[in-house]
């Protein structure tokens, strides 16, 4: 039977089987295996259903944790379950798994193998969380391609089911589970064939039944528990003959056979490698390579890693096999080797084949690259007489010198394979284009197609590079483009030529082609030399077009990927041309045509247009231009930044040795300062004439790339020619100058300063104190102005009012041009809390949008002032964030009293009276701060002198004598989700901690999958139907504990109420929650307007705007003050300017009107709970 | 009783009375009570070609913004959800309309250019309209564009679209032309089976406070009813198509004066909105009572007795009667 042939990644080849083979799935969220999970509850939105002729229910839990425990309950009532994850998601699951093992249970998690976070978090691939469990005793199956990852869950689910042992089907998260790949899809005829359905009968009527009712999951005792565990062997014992059998069942009706251990190689190799998953794909193309090179060499794939077969194992592994070397995706530290290592070792050693020489080696850590090249290089040192053993590989580890050299031009890529790389923007379409090309290619000509994206660390700006293969040869390359072998290098940036060596990938005579603003006859000495240098010397064909000036024409905007993908196929000449563009026509039609008509002809006339403003460069001889890259950071950056973080922002930082990092995750802060991205097309320009001063612009600026500042007017004596300012209006400051500063290449154009500044010109007013003009010409005079800026002196803080809105602003931001979205609503509170406290706050952040734009490398946005002294930030889990943060406040705590226990044994020798004064220092204001400090200092420096045994103990623990703020930091996924018990039993506890929820409503680092915290009517990933359930009012629960501080805030409703909310927070000397509204991209707005979608929420009644102060009630005062008023705008003001709740008048009219009068009576219904609430008497008189 | 029928468009209606292109039509209830009420058709509320384009440019926008921004997101919203975009939604309520009421249903279409748009006529023939009516308005801003250039343009679309349908054309226009009859003559001659006087445009005001324009929504009042009524009366028995009245049509008076001046319909929405539903009944109870106490068997009787062709005084329709109304002034205290 003909099969479909399909392009797809390998999250929806897995996904595809799993959803036709269960009837329940329980998910969470994690990367990379989300979009598993996604694409399960968008077939059952649809209706799509199993082989069973159901449809799966899919339900999002709270967490892993969660996830696991629902399976788990699944299961044990009899249902066809499954779940997909990753790294810590898979490790929350781990009590249930064992749980679900030892009940014999069968199930398949689909896991996309991800890096489990150490000195740092890790999106990416590894083994690192699979091998976490395979002690469990689940069955572990691995798949090493798209189409394996297809087959292997039709495999694992077979098995699962004969064998009563749940498996693990995984698979490299990233390098499979996002590789777009052509494959033969599995109908479900097949599936049906696989499957038998008298197991699965069985599996229902082991379910928990009252009509038949047993007990599972009693508690045993020393004398029976080890006898029951033993009791499962024989079901062990049988799992690889039972994949085995699956396997070759499998063989028949598709044609695809698998082993438990394939051996790929020469049938007398002497020198083998084994491995799993992607790298043997990558290992089994350069092995048949070497064997057309005469090399006696092969590969061991293993395809059932757990239980690992001995027997099997040793009939794979060729006769002549003298020196194998075992490659593990993971590190133990401290072990004797990595898993698959000891695995292997023990196999040989348990069958006295201590004839066979075995190393062991680590390779391809959160998805490093693993090449030909590096195989290669493991294969050489095989040949050696004493190979490196316990080596690691594609990295230079310069300190305990593991690593092993190889050749990185080493290729095996066949010459008829097509090699393609697109660099785009993050805004400009161009992953989507090329997965439309990959589709195009794969599914209408004869030949594979393999696609795989890559994008910066930065949500603004974000450049992408898409990875295109094809060629009527298999395409087994799960590794990047490497430089010099692309046939087709495109820029879809001008811009990007001035940053990034992007030329460098094209092979000798290829074609690179650029998105020019300029015409073909000024392109070329407006390229940096570089550029033609590498042009020239590899006689590259240039190809430019003005791909801007035909979006603009044909109404595309900025999305210019139609138009590039259109030069594609006409340079490449894949398809004759006709029939490309007809194909690129039927692909928009299939991608937009849900989206209107209107979509679907501007990009046909996008691709109509392309053609005629498509030139081939005529390259003169030489080298002309004038214009050079610019280095990645300045010289004057400092050396770190410089020798490690440059070659991270310039795209090199594989080439950063082990000596170079820090041992122990540790990175300074301030490091953003240093890596100028100018993303920005308009920057705000300030206009004196009509500024009043209020700082308003500063405050909602996301990236703190627009400041003010008061100063003597001596400095503007040295100021640069282009620098404004004009005189204070400050009271506290008369006669001093004023500046509104904008740092232009750190700004992100999003113009939310524009919206905020509340001034207009009386005789135009379109002009506004701030207006947006073009970013380049003004970059470089204000470039100059920043600097000048930055060396002004700041504001005495002891001196200032900070209660208002224009003093606050004068406080340096200790978080400046983070990597969020341009004009994202969670930053500027972030920023406001480094300027009103970051001088002596700890930061525990969970993991979200708001630890990734905090700490993602290669630059970090928390920074330090003058004195050196910033936020200390960390970032824990994602579950535990208000547990990490309590032990922050546990530990100063017990280091003050620890020093103020100590401190009068100093008595005699600090004198009477600073002992006392450290002891019992107010320090409410930041002049009570400033004193505490400078008696430290004073301490610190007599205690150095001492020769009391104890100072050096009091020294240590000085700095707590300071008070600090610790803050709790994270989104809604944390606080109302995964993270909910931890955060409730932490303010539950009274100590002294200050929560910010960072409350977007959804998921918004990982897509925009619902959280507790999603509104009624908003349609998210998860809820595609609409969130049918009021939103969860985390500020009522937490009122609940009556000595909690309690806030909401929304700062395009109140600056002033913010800033309110944050000075009495942190004053409060017990535990605060500031809940705070964040407009999100992922809510579908024009972020230029989140201020105003701030201001209609609260007006609409959707976001209740309060502060809740225990403070209030020790004074007989009612604690809650609402400060907002009774619902004014109809929430489908405020509601239908967002995507995400107009979607559901476009999918489902009926129910996007019942949900919005539902959300109507919870608008009202809120105002009159709170304003009851708050109406209550508290005085005793009243009582 | 007298008899109150009438046609427009072919169509053979109880009475004068439509209901016009308003909020009124979006819901199948709504549009049932018109009908219990007496309304004779019901044009239904007008499919925008600027929406349905911004609407289709703005799901696209907001699909893709986002999604490829960092490696952790993949698509924000479903890849298999489908969406009902204002057009297709508007053929299906028309659809449905025209199952749940017996009246004739009006599709309208509001643009001006001959785009693609223009095939949603046909969706709205296929959903079973009895007639469409289009809607012509376009706002110049360009100096450099002129009055004929706009007139050829608004000719092509009624060509282009009565090219795209068999059943019945009405075309509304605004007042707003040099030459009116002329430009009615060639709408007509352009495929045109009846012409709408006039289309009412909401005026933008202007904020003092937050000096900006906002925009502003006003009912209209009997008095409106005068701009249309003379042009009905002028245009009357000088060209081949229906005529309909539309602005300021409140009360049985207005639809008197609007049969006497030559329309072969009324339409109502303005006083609907303001008084209600129930007031259909009176209007056409009006209508009836006046007949009988004047005399009149029918509406056909009356039409086009007071058009210009018809009157004493046809002047009084021209020129002389703007002298007269301007010398009535003076009379005032």
């Amino acid at each position: 039977m003909e099969r479909v042939k399909v392009t797809i990644d390998g999250n929806e080849a897995a996904a595809s089987v799993a959803h036709r083979t269960n009837e329940i799935c329980a998910i969470y969220p994690i990367t990379p295996s989300s979009n598993m999970g996604e694409w399960a509850d968008d077939w059952s939105a649809a209706g799509r259903k199993n082989i069973w002729g159901t449809v799966p229910l899919v339900v999002e839990l709270q967490s892993e944790g969660g996830a696991s425990g629902a399976v788990h309950g699944a299961l044990q009532t009899g249902a066809l379950t499954t779940t997909f994850t990753a790294s810590q998601g898979l490790l929350l699951m781990i009590p249930n798994m064992y749980k679900i093992a030892g009940e014999l249970t069968s199930t398949v998690f689909h896991v996309t193998a991800r890096t489990v976070a150490t000195h740092a978090l890790s999106i990416f691939g590894d083994h690192s969380d699979v091998m976490a469990c395979r002690q469990t005793g689940w069955a572990m199956l691995a798949s090493g391609s798209v189409q394996e990852a297809h087959d292997f869950a039709c495999i694992a689910q077979t098995a699962t089911l004969e064998a009563r042992v749940p498996f693990i089907h995984f698979f490299d998260g990233f390098r499979t589970s996002h590789q777009v790949e052509k494959i033969e899809q599995l109908s479900d005829d097949d599936l049906r064939a696989m499957i038998d359905d008298e197991l699965v009968r069985q599996h229902r009527a082991r379910g928990l039944s009252p009509e038949r009712p047993v007990l599972r999951g009693s508690a045993q005792n020393p004398d029976v528990f080890f006898q029951a565990r033993e009791t499962v062997n024989p079901f062990y014992t049988k799992i690889p003959g039972i994949v085995q059998k699956t396997m070759d069942k499998f063989g028949k009706l598709t044609g695809r056979q698998y082993h438990l251990f394939d051996y790929i190689g020469s049938p007398d190799a002497e020198r083998v490698v084994v491995l799993m998953t992607s790298g043997g794909e990558t290992a089994e193309a350069t092995v048949r390579h070497l064997i057309e090179k005469g090399e006696k060499v092969g590969v061991l794939r293993v395809r059932l890693y757990r239980p690992f077969s001995v027997e099997h194992f040793l009939a794979a592994l060729p006769k002549t096999a003298k020196t194998i070397a075992i490659l593990d995706r993971t590190k133990e530290p401290g072990g004797g080797g990595e898993p698959l290592y000891l695995d292997v070792t023990s196999a040989l050693f348990e069958n006295g084949r201590q004839d066979i020489k075995v190393v062991g080696g680590r390779y391809g850590l959160s998805s490093k690259e693993f090449t030909p090249a590096m195989v290669k290089a493991v294969l050489d040192e095989l040949k050696k007489p004493e190979p490196k053993n316990h080596f690691t590989v594609g990295i230079h580890d310069d300190v305990t010198h593991t690593s092993l050299d190889f050749d990185p031009s080493f290729s095996v890529e066949h010459p008829e394979t097509v090699r393609c790389m697109f660099f785009g923007l993050g805004s400009d379409g161009t992953v989507g284009a090329n997965k439309n090309s990959i589709k195009i290619i794969g599914e209408e000509t004869e030949n594979n197609a393999q696609g795989y994206f890559v994008y910066d660390s930065k949500k603004a700006g974000t450049m992408t590079t898409s990875h295109l293969r094809f060629g009527p040869k298999p395409i087994q390359a799960p590794y990047l483009i490497s430089p010099n072998t692309a046939n087709f290098v495109a820029c879809h940036q001008f811009t990007f030529l001035e940053r990034f060596d992007i030329s460098r990938y094209t092979q000798p005579g290829g074609v690179f082609l650029l998105n020019s603003i300029f015409s073909t006859e000024e392109v070329w000495d407006n390229l940096p030399q570089e550029v033609q240098k590498d042009i020239l010397e590899k006689k590259l064909e240039f190809y430019v077009i003005n791909a801007y000036d035909v979006a603009e024409k044909t109404g595309m905007g900025a999305r210019i990927n139609t138009i590039m993908q259109t030069c594609f196929f006409a340079i490449s000449g894949i398809l004759p041309r006709d029939e490309a563009i007809a194909q690129i026509k039927k692909a928009i039609k299939k991608t937009y045509g849900k989206r209107g008509e209107a979509v679907v002809q501007k990009n046909y006339a996008a691709v109509d247009q392309t053609l005629a403003n498509l030139h081939k460069v005529s390259v003169p001889g030489k080298v002309t231009s004038k214009i050079s890259r610019r280095a990645p950071v300045p010289a004057e950056a400092p050396e770190f930044v410089k020798t490690v973080l440059g070659p991270m922002i310039a795209s090199d930082g594989d080439s950063v040795p082990v000596s170079a990092m820090p041992i122990d995750g540790t990175f300074p802060t301030g490091t953003t300062k240093w890596e100028k991205r100018n993303i920005a097309l308009e920057i705000p320009v300030w206009e004196p004439d009509l500024c009043i001063q209020c700082g308003k612009c500063s405050i909602v600026c996301p990236h703190a790339a627009i400041r003010h500042n008061v100063y003597e007017t001596k400095f503007l004596e040295k100021a640069p020619a282009t620098f404004k300012s004009m005189e204070s209006k400050f009271k506290e400051f008369p006669g001093l100058a004023y500046t509104v500063q904008v740092a232009p290449e750190d700004c992100t154009g999003c113009t939310l300063c524009v919206e905020a500044c509340p001034v207009k010109d009386k005789t135009n007013p379109s002009r506004k104190a701030l207006n947006m003009a073009p970013q380049p010409p003004l970059r470089e005079a204000e470039a100059v102005n920043w600097q000048f800026y930055l060396s002004l002196p700041e504001v005495d803080r002891t001196q200032l009012n900070i209660a208002s809105i224009k003093n606050s602003q004068l406080l340096e931001p200790l978080f400046e041009f983070s990597g969020a979205c341009s004009g994202c609503g969670e930053t500027p509170y972030i920023k406001l809390l480094t300027q009103l406290f970051g001088d002596r706050a700890v930061i525990a952040n969970a993991t979200g949008c708001s630890s990734i734009y905090g700490g993602n490398l290669p630059t970090t946005p928390y920074t330090f002032n003058r004195d050196g002294r910033g936020p200390a930030w960390s970032n824990s889990l994602f579950e535990d964030n208000a547990e990490f943060g309590l032990g922050f406040r546990l530990t100063l705590d017990k280091q003050q009293e620890y020093a103020h226990d100590i401190l009068p044994s100093f008595a005699a020798e600090l004198g009477g009276d600073l002992v006392d004064s450290l002891r019992n220092a107010d320090q409410t204001s930041e002049l009570g701060i400033r004193q505490q400090r400078e008696r430290v200092a004073a301490l610190k420096e007599k205690l150095a002198q001492s020769k009391n045994p104890q100072a050096k103990n009091l020294l240590a623990v000085a700095d707590a004598l300071v008070k600090k703020s610790v803050w709790i930091v994270g989104g809604d996924g944390w606080a109302y989700d995964i993270g909910y018990g931890g955060l409730d039993h932490v303010m539950s506890l009274g100590r002294n901690l200050n929560i910010l929820v960072l409350d977007t409503e959804v998921y918004s680092n990982t897509g925009g999958q619902a959280s507790k915290s999603t509104p009624r009517g908003a349609v998210a990933r998860f809820a595609a139907s609409g969130k049918g359930l009021s939103k969860k009012d985390l500020g009522l629960m937490a009122i609940a504990y009556g000595y909690v501080y309690v806030a909401r805030v929304a700062l395009g409703f109140s600056d002033q109420h913010t800033l309110k909310a944050f000075l009495e927070a942190e004053s409060y000397d017990g535990p605060s929650i500031i809940i705070a509204y964040s407009h999100c991209a992922m809510h579908g707005i024009d972020m230029a307007k989140g201020l105003e979608q701030q201001k209609l929420a609260v007006q609409s009644g959707l976001w209740p705007l309060y502060r809740y102060d225990p403070r209030l009630a020790d004074e007989g005062k009612n604690p809650l003050l609402l400060d907002y008023k009774e619902p004014t705008v109809p929430v489908e003001q405020y509601m239908y300017n967002e995507t995400r709740f107009r979607m559901l008048t476009q999918s489902n009219e009926a129910r996007a009107e019942s949900l919005l009068k539902l959300a109507r009576e919870d608008a009202q219904s809120r105002w009159n709970f709170y304003s009851q609430l708050a109406a209550m008497h508290y005085s005793e008189e009243a009582g | 009783m007298g008899d109150l029928t009438t046609t427009y468009l072919g169509m053979n209606l109880k009475n004068p009375l439509v209901a016009s292109a308003s909020p009124l039509s979006e819901k199948v209830e709504t549009v049932q009570k018109l009908e219990q009420a007496g309304i004779a058709a019901v044009v239904m509320y007008s499919l925008f070609e600027e929406q349905a384009i911004h609407e289709s440019l703005e799901l696209d926008h907001f699909l893709f913004a986002g999604t490829e921004i960092s490696p952790e997101i993949g698509t924000i919203y479903s890849q298999t959800g489908k969406y009902t975009l204002q057009p297709e939604a508007y053929v299906e309520t028309l659809g449905k309309l025209k199952q749940a009421v017996g009246i004739p249903v009006i599709g309208s279409l509001n643009g001006v250019s001959s785009g693609g748009w223009i095939k949603y006529a046909q969706k709205i023939e296929a959903a079973g309209a009895d007639a469409l009516e289009l809607n012509l308005y376009y706002l110049p801003t360009d100096p450099d564009l002129s009055a004929a250039q706009i007139e050829e343009n608004y000719l092509k679309l009624v060509g282009d679209v009565r090219k795209s349908i068999q059943i019945p054309l009405a075309v509304k226009l605004s007042p707003f032309f040099s030459a009116l009859p002329n430009m009615a003559k060639r709408l007509v001659e352009a495929g045109a089976d009846g012409l709408v006087l006039f289309n009412r445009f909401y005026q933008p005001d202007l904020d003092l406070e937050a000096l900006e324009v906002v925009p502003n929504l006003t009912l209209s009042t009997s008095a409106e009813i005068r701009l249309p009524l003379r042009w009905i009366a002028l245009l009357y028995g000088r060209i081949r198509a229906d005529l309909a009245l539309t602005s300021g049509v409140h009360t049985a008076e207005d639809v008197l004066k609007a049969m006497m001046a030559g329309a072969s319909a009324t339409m109502v929405a303005s006083v609907l909105l303001e008084k209600g539903i129930d007031h259909i009944p009176t209007i056409l109870t009006g209508i009836d009572l006046w007949m009988s106490q004047n005399e009149y068997e029918s509406i056909q009787q009356m039409k086009g007795s007071l058009s210009q062709q018809s009157v004493a005084e046809p002047a009084a329709f021209e020129r002389a009667n703007y002298m007269k109304v301007l010398n009535s002034f003076r009379s005032l205290p």
